[in-house]
């Protein structure tokens, strides 16, 4: 089916919803939001990629097989989850690294935690893309 | 930190990514069958370490109870992760002989490690929204698993599987926000005191209820197990064996779980209506199988009503039901997934599941005809394989607790069960194949009949021991259900260990 109103719609939707989906998963570090809708919002835009104009283009927009992209995201997880045990810490506890930090203010911080939370987003994100595009083909 | 309650999780994640990568080289399956083993052997050490030192439990990412993801073992999630493991290494060897080469391209392997994985966080888990994670990852690996191949019946089967069970997860997830809401914790331990201060004892039964109606989904409780005989006989028999296996028995576990540990307070209720469900489940189940003539479909209905004999040890709440439940739920895993093996031998050198298009096995494959006898018979409650005395101490729970209706039904649909295990034999091993061919196992490729054959060997060995040696089985389950019904020992270890 054709829809002029969903079509010119996707054009400024996908955009935006790419841009929301990495909003909501660096928001979620400490408010609501996380890797897991993140990964959601992320699929999203390319399901309504998929409908507008047709699986295939969807595939090549995206350049990666969507499966791959999950198993990449469950390796960073995995990695983020077992960075602790180099420090001798519990499984997933978070390692902080403050880059250019001053007195009084935290610089930039990068955390396991934030790698986790990318993993699962990534997982979440390839995971749906793989069944939203594997179920559009069969019908 | 005990790290042996990780590994459950860990190894199948690192498994599952690693035999994705190399899933275009014959290398990936035998990683997932070593990592599966590896699975096994630290589960093990895990049941000893439980044995050793009574429950145990880790804090993760360096947070202390309540406010952190607990991970807690004691006896009966210790069993479960040793029998998950040892049905994913059955199944895993399995596949090796059975998926063809288009499914291990696309990750087959890789995903039956992600639902291992989600089997296992359920098991080891003291936290309830941890456990709804857990069940997410479930549901969506086994949909994978489901609808992977891709023909339409497997699709139909698949959506409905995921459907139903979505409206589980929904009230499952308005549970615990209700409970959260309630109490202000979702750490299990934590739970077990704070809903005894909550003065609004009518809505915590609701709540109970809600968790009854979700679990009850997927443990394919009457009146919502439709979902189940729809779609389990679709997909390549592995996935249906570990499916048939594991995945209602996560839902059994969750209700024995939540129902001995948080919602303990309105037993008159709860516990009563899950009594009468239990019993509706048995008898739909066992009258199903009876009307179905697919070997599939007959056990997948049988299924069903194995899973009442479970709540019903659980619904009667007292020391010896629960002894039941335990031991009938690890007895039902081994002695389902054998059945499921062995169906899947007879379509390999029968040519189908349906049985009036399935004959000859008796005479011209005697080993698989002898291996499918025990499994049916323990499933049926023969002494002395393990299903007697898992049915049995049921029924004298039952007894005990004067329930003589109930005691009735359960062994009337005992006799009931043997009826359609002696229709399986009646079509597909006794008469003649009706097409004249002679289906002998040599039939299969020297490997793959190997990879086929040593798991229904193994499984069908395991539930002969269990059925000649119950003593240690018996004394464990009782241990556990002990543990179950007082849970001192879960709490004051969730609550006291520091990371």
């Amino acid at each position: 089916m054709q829809s002029l109103i969903l079509t010119t719609a996707t054009r400024l939707l996908v955009a935006l919803l790419l841009v929301f989906s990495i909003y909501a998963l660096l928001r979620g570090h400490n408010l609501p939001g996380g890797g897991f809708i993140g990964g959601l919002i992320g699929a999203t835009a390319f399901i309504l990629y998929a409908i507008t104009a047709t699986v295939e283009e969807a595939k090549s927009a995206l350049l990666v097989d969507p499966s791959n992209i999950a198993v990449a995201g469950l390796g960073f997880a995995a990695i983020g989850g077992l960075a602790s045990v180099l420090a001798g810490k519990p499984f997933l506890t978070g390692l902080w690294l403050f880059l250019f930090a001053e007195e009084g203010g935290k610089g930039m911080p990068l955390s396991t935690v934030l790698l986790f939370d990318a993993g699962v987003y990534l997982a979440v994100f390839g995971g749906i893309l793989t069944l939203v595009f594997a179920l559009e083909e069969e019908t | 930190m005990s790290w042996l309650l990780v590994y459950p999780i860990v190894i199948p994640l690192l498994t599952a990514v690693l035999t994705y990568i190399l899933r275009h080289n014959p290398a990936g399956r035998w990683i997932s069958v070593a990592g599966t083993l590896a699975l096994l052997l630290t589960s093990v050490m895990l049941l000893a370490s439980v044995i050793r030192e009574g429950v145990i439990a880790a804090q993760m990412s360096d947070w202390n109870a309540p406010f952190g993801i607990t991970l807690v073992a004691d006896y009966l999630s210790a069993v479960m992760v040793v029998i998950t493991a040892i049905t994913g290494l059955a199944t895993v060897v399995y596949c090796l002989g059975e998926i063809p080469e288009r499914l291990e391209r696309s990750g087959f392997f890789a995903l039956l490690q992600v639902l291992l994985m989600g089997v296992c966080g359920a098991f080891v888990t003291g936290d309830l929204f941890n456990l709804y994670v857990w069940f997410e990852v479930m549901l969506i690996s086994s949909f994978g698993l489901l609808v992977m191949g891709g023909s339409r019946e497997q699709l139909d089967g698949g959506v409905k599987y995921v459907t139903l069970n979505l409206v589980s997860t929904i009230m499952f997830l308005s549970g615990v926000g209700i409970l959260y809401g309630i109490t202000g914790t979702l750490n299990m331990a934590d739970l077990h005191a704070a809903v005894r201060e909550v003065e609004n004892t009518g809505l915590l039964t609701t709540v109970a209820v809600m968790f009854l109606v979700a679990f009850g989904v997927k443990a394919a409780l009457f009146p919502l197990f439709f979902w189940l005989p729809a779609s389990y006989h679709t997909p390549p028999v592995a996935v249906s064996a570990i499916f048939a296996g594991l995945l209602t028995k996560v839902g059994v576990y969750a209700l024995i779980r939540v129902f001995t540990l948080i919602f303990d307070q309105d037993v008159g209720y709860t516990h009563t209506l899950m009594l009468w469900m239990a019993v509706a489940t048995m008898v739909m189940g066992v009258l199903g199988a009876a009307a179905m003539n697919d070997f599939r479909r007959i056990l997948s209905f049988h299924i069903v009503s194995q899973i009442g004999y479970m709540i019903l040890g659980l619904a009667l709440f007292t020391p010896l039901g629960l002894l039941g439940a335990v031991f009938y739920l690890v007895h039902h895993i081994i002695v389902k997934a054998n059945l499921f093996f062995i169906a899947g031998v007879a379509k390999r050198i029968g040519g189908s599941t349906d049985l009036s298009k399935l004959g000859g096995l008796y005479a011209n494959a005697p080993v698989l005809a002898f291996l499918f006898l025990i499994p049916a018979f323990s499933l049926a409650g023969f002494p002395p394989l393990s299903g007697f005395w898992a049915k049995f101490l049921i029924v004298k729970a039952a007894l005990d607790a004067q329930m003589w209706i109930v005691a009735g039904v359960a062994l009337a649909v005992g006799l009931l069960t043997v009826f359609s295990m002696t229709k399986i034999w009646g079509a597909a091993f006794w008469p003649d194949h009706p097409e004249g061919t002679k289906p002998r196992l040599s039939d299969i490729p020297v490997f793959e009949r190997l990879a086929m054959m040593l798991p229904v060997g193994a499984l069908a060995l395991l539930t002969c021991v269990i059925g000649l040696f119950p003593e240690p089985f018996v004394t464990f389950a009782e241990t556990a259900a002990g543990q179950l019904l007082d849970p001192t020992d879960y709490i004051s270890t969730v609550l006291g260990v520091q990371p």
